[in-house]
């Protein structure tokens, strides 16, 4: 139990003293400003060292890969990671040397593409502090976030050594007496989404599936939010059913054109899976590593010089047609 | 016609998804099993992904759980909440899971080899959606291939239920009653679970296998059925559909 608690305090969000609904209300904006800014400006101005981080999308599917890589070249230091599914936004944080602290339900993997070789060397080192949760756990975390409650029961981790090292505890049914696990509310210092339209005061539509967004973008303390492209407030009116972010929870609107490459973007473009082998195989040596994210990271000033170093326009044609199943 | 394992396993898994069912699958030889069975046998059945897609009509093999592929032609394109809570309501009757180890009662492991959890030997992703498809999912399946590292008595970590310690560890940890694991389909045999000591339970050997290779390659005691049938054979029309249609890439079934 002692272990617990010592990890408890070490890895997951906590409320800081502060209640989040007293957060909400003065820090959060009521009036609908023009939020319009630069990736290099949100990450300086909203993202500190040794923040908690929650990133949108599913591992390489409709990721703020522009956000991490700024992280990656401002040198972020001692974030603590919600880890969601994080795949290739892991092994991006990973590379950078910007994670200290991570929630654990899935890391160090990219599905069907193989594992990261510096994110397991990252965990097996002992660098970075761990807790085990599941996918539905941080869902729910986050669900509980934004539902402005501490804590949900949930039925599932019951039994197993993913229970014995996450910070859940076991209670009761006040009205049934069955057994449950209470996972703890994860408001994240920052939410960083990637969406396919947003209006410049951060209205914003995801086609596709949500994965855990609607959550997380409710429980973050800061925002922040890229777009594939930017429409008139007038676009968003015309159809608000399909508005799933509202303004008042953004604090920073970017468009960055494919701005979930080399991931996936659902109706927009494929993942590029040649860019994510040719990653995951400079990580064999480290001097391809470090050649290979000079390249592609740090030797660029953003993420449009980013997408030049992959093969520009023409490249990112290929993978819009891959998405679109046309038949050439 | 000749196959290879991969072949073997998804062939005779797609015959356990029978049709007005649903299933919660990953990437993989899973997703394989999954579209063979609505290509072969059972048109009607349900396929959702964890990351929110419901009833896609899959043009091709899926990289990612989250991609768009899993909601291509679907139903609903949803969110990670909503399947994971309509697992939770118990309305899903099949997911399918791989992992590193796993014992003799079905327990996975897919987070670490080692003793130190903070510095573990080796790491894996860990649970990702395994352990809630295995907490909530009524019946619970694995595709594996069959070796003692794999098959061991004791695991290092368990990420995922099976029958924990045995008849009634379940319900007694808390999870919802009446699921787990219900069949392990390796490239030696098909294995059950006992209904009395929710131990493995040899059901029926492949073709060309013998009781000795499936002991040899388990590091625990096993019981064997009664009544030990012969595993069957993948038809041509199987093969033939999961080579053209199902995977024509050989992304899975190349490693068989």
């Amino acid at each position: 139990m002692v272990k617990l608690l010592v990890l408890t305090e070490i890895v997951f969000t906590q409320h800081y003293g502060l209640d989040p609904r007293e957060y909400f209300r003065d820090q959060k904006p009521r009036k609908m400003i023009e939020k319009l800014t630069t990736v290099n400006q949100a990450v300086s101005g909203l993202i500190n060292d040794g923040d908690y981080i929650g990133v949108g999308g599913f591992g390489a599917n409709r990721i703020p890969t522009a956000v991490l890589h700024e992280m990656v070249r401002q040198k972020k230091k001692n974030l603590g990671l919600a880890g969601h599914t994080a795949t290739h936004d892991f092994q991006i944080l990973v590379a950078g040397e910007c994670v200290n602290r991570c929630d654990i339900a899935y890391v160090v993997g990219l599905e069907a593409r193989g594992l990261s070789k510096i994110a397991r060397q990252a965990i097996e080192s002992g660098s970075i502090d761990i807790t085990e949760w599941t996918n539905a756990a941080l869902t729910w975390r986050y669900k509980a976030a934004a539902m402005g409650v501490s804590f949900l029961p949930v039925r599932c981790m019951l039994g197993t050594d993913t229970e014995k090292y996450s910070a859940a505890v076991q209670i009761e049914c006040p009205f049934t007496g069955s057994k449950y696990l209470a996972v703890p509310a994860l408001f994240p210092d920052v939410g960083i989404i990637h969406v396919h339209r947003a209006d410049v005061y951060g209205n914003c539509q995801i086609d596709g599936i949500m994965v855990a967004d609607l959550d997380l973008a409710r429980a973050a303390h800061r925002l922040i939010i890229t777009t594939e492209r930017l429409v008139p407030n007038e676009y968003i009116r015309r159809d608000p059913a399909r508005t799933v972010i509202p303004y008042y929870l953004v604090d920073a609107i970017i468009e960055v054109p494919f701005g979930s490459y080399p991931g996936n973007m659902a109706y927009e473009y494929f993942s590029d899976e040649d860019h994510l082998q040719e990653w995951l195989k400079a990580e064999n040596d480290p001097d391809t590593l470090s050649a290979f994210l000079n390249h592609h990271i740090y030797g660029v000033k953003d993420f449009n010089g980013y997408l030049d170093t992959i093969g520009g326009l023409t490249r990112l044609q290929e993978l819009r047609i891959l998405e679109n199943l046309i038949e050439k | 016609m000749d196959y290879n394992d991969m072949e073997l396993m998804i062939c005779l898994a797609s015959r356990y998804l029978e049709d007005d069912s649903i299933v919660v699958v990953g990437t993989g030889a899973p997703c394989a099993a999954a579209m063979l069975a609505q290509k072969m046998y059972s048109p009607r059945l349900m396929i959702m992904f964890e990351a929110g897609g419901i009833g896609p009509q899959l043009p091709s093999m899926p990289i990612s759980v989250g991609d768009s592929r899993t909601f291509y032609r679907a139903l609903v394109a949803s969110s990670m909440p909503e399947v994971m809570e309509t697992c939770q309501r118990g309305l899903v009757d099949y997911t399918f899971l791989g992992g590193a180890q796993i014992d003799q009662y079905g327990n996975i492991n897919s987070t670490m080899v080692g003793s130190d959890h903070q510095k573990p030997k080796v790491r894996f992703p860990g649970s990702g959606g395994a352990n809630d498809l295995a907490s909530f999912c009524w019946k619970t399946m694995m595709i594996t291939p069959h070796d003692p590292r794999r098959f061991t008595e004791k695991i290092d970590f368990i990420t995922s239920p099976g029958y924990l310690t045995g008849p009634g560890a379940r319900e007694a940890a808390g999870l919802p009653p009446g699921c787990g694991p219900y069949k392990v389909i390796t490239n030696l045999c098909i294995i059950g679970f006992d209904d009395q000591t929710k131990r493995m339970k040899v059901e029926s050997m492949h073709p060309g296998i013998t009781r000795d290779a499936i002991i040899d390659n388990t590091g625990f005691e096993l019981l064997w059925a009664e009544d030990l049938a012969q595993s069957g054979v993948p038809t041509n029309d199987e093969l033939k559909c999961l080579r053209e249609e199902v995977d024509p890439y050989r992304y899975i079934i190349g490693r068989g």
